[in-house]
């Protein structure tokens, strides 16, 4: 079941790719939101049957077993919410891209193989097939960005981003060598090393494995300082791949924290937990303060993708700070973690098709340049705004829920960072009332192309089905949190009893 | 040791390629130019007759007296070797059609890959010299095959470099018979334990150049990047894959097996070596516009991952099954590369091959893997044999050589990606209206194919290559 939902995406990919291209773009979207539709009816069944503790729908084939290497896939409920969320996002990014006139067969494959990829990290349970997946994800993405960005300097921004990110994956990697050595027999089956905790005693080695790991995965979550590559990336890359960047490959690296560093690393993980809250609550006030700076819409929703990333890795790091919080903190700091990281991915997901929706219209992402659209386009209005305040935490968002979860699992352990942290929700809000009101309210002001004013189309059926469900999602999740909450928290108080071994 | 084992049958790989060199070039004098193809068609043939003899092939003994070994390690360098062959005839295949020296160049690549195939299974001190030099003339010979002035240099270049350290290897030899009184491997074992370590260190030193210039890595490693640029696609394809096959695993059997490693200390000298040829290679690399410029600067810096493996041999059990994995990996993938080259016979730089992946899709889906698999990003080969590389490494107490390594492949990842990135522009290259060569194209996307199937089937395969050294 798992196999055919990761894999299924990039079997469609492969007979579409034996077509001719010059059939319709139509037909190629189709296509692709046929599959998406498919795939995520697939993931719901496997949520309505999900077992309340371990693994569900596990698969285990040996795949090289003299390098301890296995085909070994499974979720529980902190992997499957993240592949529902790939599964929703894809299908959204599908139905968006209806409007895609450039090479349509390339485009529509490549995003195939990338669900196929992001599904497949979520759901493997061996640290090489994670691998495999994490690395193929950069691969993908920088041909996204450098095919479908915004010309020269996409390019550019492509390289950083695979240079910086391949540079991230090899740290990981180093980490997974020192993991599988340390462990007798030597393996890279995650449930085998976090039942054979190889490394409980700490010490340099475990130190410097989780130090590995750790930069790795901070790279994509990404942290402060290992944030660089992000705005640029976000900034030339198309709508719908910086929709799949922020909304599903951020969370490669936040999910490994949970997936591996933490069940892996216990004991390093407690050594180490202040330091990581400390960088999370750094994130959270950085990005936000950034965010506040910028004119550039997309650039200022990358920011505050920094500035969310840093309340999951509050989150996980809370967590790791056995001494001075009750098991029921930690486990709620870890569910409020998972959240955000659903919620995260909804709604900057929606904010990032909406900045091309506006980019579509006005060929600028400069916020000097529009000014009251609300008159001329009530329906991006609406759904922007509903949107931003979804992102700034709104109660009766699923941002509310999450960041609530995280700071009162946190602030037991850690008063001092949480506290500061909980001033990044009031930098957020105070950006989006202000992006809000440079780009809605006061007089009418478009990007004018000389003597001929532009057109500016409200958004279109195809892009308002593309983001509201997004937000509708986010809103649901919001109000009726316990559906999603279910599934995350027995497996989160599975986690934190993992760490505190 | 039983007997002498002279057994002729133990050696069929060997001789398939020997009587395919010897067949082809008789055949080839009487043949009419156009009809030369048949000698490739013999030398195909006498490839997959060795291949048939490598399966069958019995393993681990010792032969004629214990002066060749055929284990595990002779048994998969005569495989990757072999295939290696193959993949060169072919995808040279259009450019050496009609040329009037085409028969030399089906019988040079099969003597220089049995040149390599016994460097690799020699067990005594003057066995590895025969096969260095068989390993050797034929390649100086080919480097000057195509007769124009930049191959005639390029080959006086390989030709110099490789009489140079053809001398340094043999005074190599002569010191450490000096010092340990043999020159079968065993015995030279027993023989260097008590004997002084300054002149065994000596020995092993000039030793190690020779087969440094065969594998092109530092501090032999000058000749490479004049002569890949030098030379037509083809040539630059053998001579940058075949030797090196023989030349590591041969080095690799030589420190295991003959030289302790508390007499010299060879396993640093190795690992500085390893870390300069990956990082002196990557950073010329780095601006490089000849494609077979950057293509040999490549093959420098993964002659360094690859000695990494040597650096910790006999301390990690991964370290032979990992070099024998990644050499079959880089073979296959680096052929792949330039396959790519040989296959767009005009485009001689990286802005050449704009427009490619609308003009030839399967052709630049080849490249893209073949490149992308000498990064090292799953599931090619390449990254399996990283990872029991890598793994190798730590395991060894090397952690450090791996950070080197991989600070080193995330350099590599810029200069690929050079090549890359122009592929998929949409204006066309000058080289709009250049003919694509229709053979080594199916070899390119064969070889990329290969480089996949063998990182997923990786299962399979490295149990194959898992085994001891005999002596």
């Amino acid at each position: 079941m798992l196999s055919l939902i990761v894999f299924w995406p990039a079997l469609v990919g492969a007979v579409l790719l034996c077509l001719p291209a010059r059939l319709s773009a139509r037909l190629f979207v189709g296509v692709w939101i046929a599959a998406g539709v498919v795939d995520l009816a697939l993931v719901v069944a496997v949520w309505l049957r999900l077992p309340r503790q371990g693994y569900g729908f596990e698969e285990r084939l040996p795949w090289i077993p003299s390098a301890g290497i296995s085909y070994h896939l499974g979720v529980d409920g902190l992997s499957l919410p993240l592949l529902a969320l790939t599964a929703v996002l894809f299908l959204a990014c599908a139905v968006f891209a209806l409007r895609e006139t450039r090479r349509v067969k390339s485009y529509v494959v490549l995003f195939l193989a990338l669900q196929t990829v992001s599904s497949g990290l979520f759901a493997a349970l061996d640290l090489i097939l994670f691998f495999l997946f994490f690395d193929l994800s950069i691969v993908l993405m920088y041909f996204v960005i450098a095919g479908w960005g915004h010309g020269e300097r996409a390019r550019a921004a492509a390289l950083k981003f695979f240079l910086y990110t391949f540079l991230g994956s090899l740290a990981l990697l180093l980490g997974i060598i020192a993991l599988f050595l340390a462990a007798v027999p030597h393996t890279f089956d995650i449930p085998a090393l976090a039942a054979a905790n190889p490394l409980a005693g700490g010490g340099l080695y475990a130190g410097l494995t989780l130090l590995a790991l750790g930069v790795g995965l901070a790279v994509k979550t990404p942290t402060v300082p290992f944030h660089t590559w992000l705005p640029p990336a976000h900034t030339e890359a198309p709508a719908t791949g910086s929709a799949i960047l922020a909304g599903v490959l951020l969370k490669m690296g936040a999910y490994g924290f949970v997936r591996i560093a933490m069940p892996l690393l216990p004991a390093g993980w407690r050594q180490y937990a202040l330091v990581v809250v400390i960088v999370g609550v750094v994130s959270v006030v950085y990005g936000a303060l950034v965010a506040l700076a910028q004119t550039d819409v997309k650039r200022m929703i990358a920011y505050t993708s920094i500035n969310h990333m840093g309340y999951v890795v509050l989150g996980v790091g809370a967590a790791g700070l056995v001494a001075g919080s009750d098991v029921q903190a930690r486990a709620l700091a870890t569910t409020g973690a998972v959240t955000q990281m659903v919620s995260h991915g909804l709604i900057t997901g929606a904010l990032f098709l909406l900045a091309g929706v506006l980019h579509e219209r006005g060929g600028t992402y400069d916020m000097r340049a529009y000014s009251g659209l609300a008159a001329r386009t009530p329906r991006f209005a609406a759904l922007f705004a509903v949107a931003a305040f979804a992102s700034l935490g709104l109660p009766g968002f699923s941002g509310f829920i999450a960041e609530f979860q995280v700071f009162t699992g946190a602030l037991g352990a850690a008063p001092v960072p949480t506290a500061l942290a909980v001033t990044g929700i009031l930098v957020t809000a105070a950006l989006f009332l202000l992006a809000l009101q440079r780009l809605f309210l006061g007089p009418l002001r478009t990007p004018d192309a000389p003597g001929a004013p532009r057109p500016l189309p409200d958004v279109r059926v195809s892009e308002a089905l593309a983001v509201a469900p997004l937000l509708a999602l986010a809103l649901v999740i919001g109000i009726l949190p316990r559906f999603l909450l279910d599934v995350i928290e027995p497996a989160a108080r599975g986690l934190v009893e993992l760490v505190a071994r | 040791m039983t007997g002498m084992n002279e057994n002729p049958l133990a050696l069929l790989p060997e001789l398939f390629l020997l009587g395919g060199a010897v067949a082809g070039l008789l055949l080839g004098s009487w043949l009419p130019r156009r009809r030369q193809g048949l000698v490739r068609w013999l030398a195909t043939a006498a490839a997959g007759g060795g291949l048939v003899g490598t399966a069958f092939a019995r393993q681990g003994e010792t032969v004629f007296g214990g002066a060749y070994a055929v284990d595990t390690a002779t048994t998969a360098t005569r495989a990757i070797v072999l295939v290696s062959v193959l993949l060169a005839l072919w995808l040279s295949a259009d450019a050496v059609t009609g040329h009037r020296r085409e028969t030399e160049f089906a019988v040079l690549v099969q003597l220089g890959g049995l040149g390599a195939v016994v460097m690799a299974g020699a067990n005594d001190l003057l066995l590895l010299f025969a096969a260095f030099l068989l390993a050797s003339v034929p390649f100086y010979a080919l480097v000057g095959w195509a007769g124009d002035a930049r191959a005639t240099e390029a080959a006086m270049k390989y030709y110099l470099s490789g009489a140079f350290s053809g001398v340094a290897m043999i005074t190599g030899f002569a010191l450490l018979y000096g010092a340990g009184r043999a020159t079968a491997y065993p015995a030279l074992r027993d023989g260097l334990a008590p004997a002084p370590a300054a002149l065994a260190a000596v020995g092993l030193v000039a030793v190690l150049a020779g087969l440094a210039f065969k594998a092109g890595a530092v501090p032999a490693q000058f000749w490479v990047p004049d002569v890949t640029d030098g030379t037509p696609a083809p040539v630059a394809a053998v001579v940058t894959t075949i030797p090196k096959v023989g030349a590591l695993v041969g080095a690799y059997r030589l420190l295991d097996v003959a030289v302790p490693a508390d007499v010299v200390a060879w396993p640093v000298l190795l690992a500085v070596l390893a870390a300069a040829s990956m990082t002196l290679g990557n950073l010329a690399a780095f601006f490089q516009t000849s494609v077979q410029r950057l293509l040999a600067y490549s093959t420098i810096s993964q002659v360094g991952y690859l000695l990494m493996a040597v650096a910790v041999a006999g301390r990690a059990p991964g370290a032979l099954p990992g070099l024998l994995f990644y050499l079959a990996g880089y073979a296959v993938t680096n052929l792949g590369a330039f396959a790519v080259v040989a296959a767009l016979p005009r485009a001689r730089t990286l802005d050449d091959v704009r427009g490619l992946a609308r003009r030839s899709p399967p052709l630049a889906g080849a490249l893209v893997v073949c490149l992308l698999g000498l990064v090292g990003t799953p599931p090619t080969a390449v990254f399996l044999g990283k990872l029991t590389l890598f793994t190798a490494a730590v395991d060894g107490g090397m952690a450090w050589l791996a950070v080197v390594a991989i600070v080193n492949t995330v350099a590599s990842v810029f200069y690929y990606l050079r090549w890359i990135a122009p592929a998929f522009r949409a204006e066309a290259g000058d080289g709009a209206e250049q003919p694509v060569a229709p053979r080594a194209t199916v070899v390119a996307v064969l070889a990329a194919a290969v480089s996949v199937l063998l990182g997923i089937g990786g299962g399979a395969v490295l149990p194959l290559v898992t085994g001891g050294l005999a002596s």
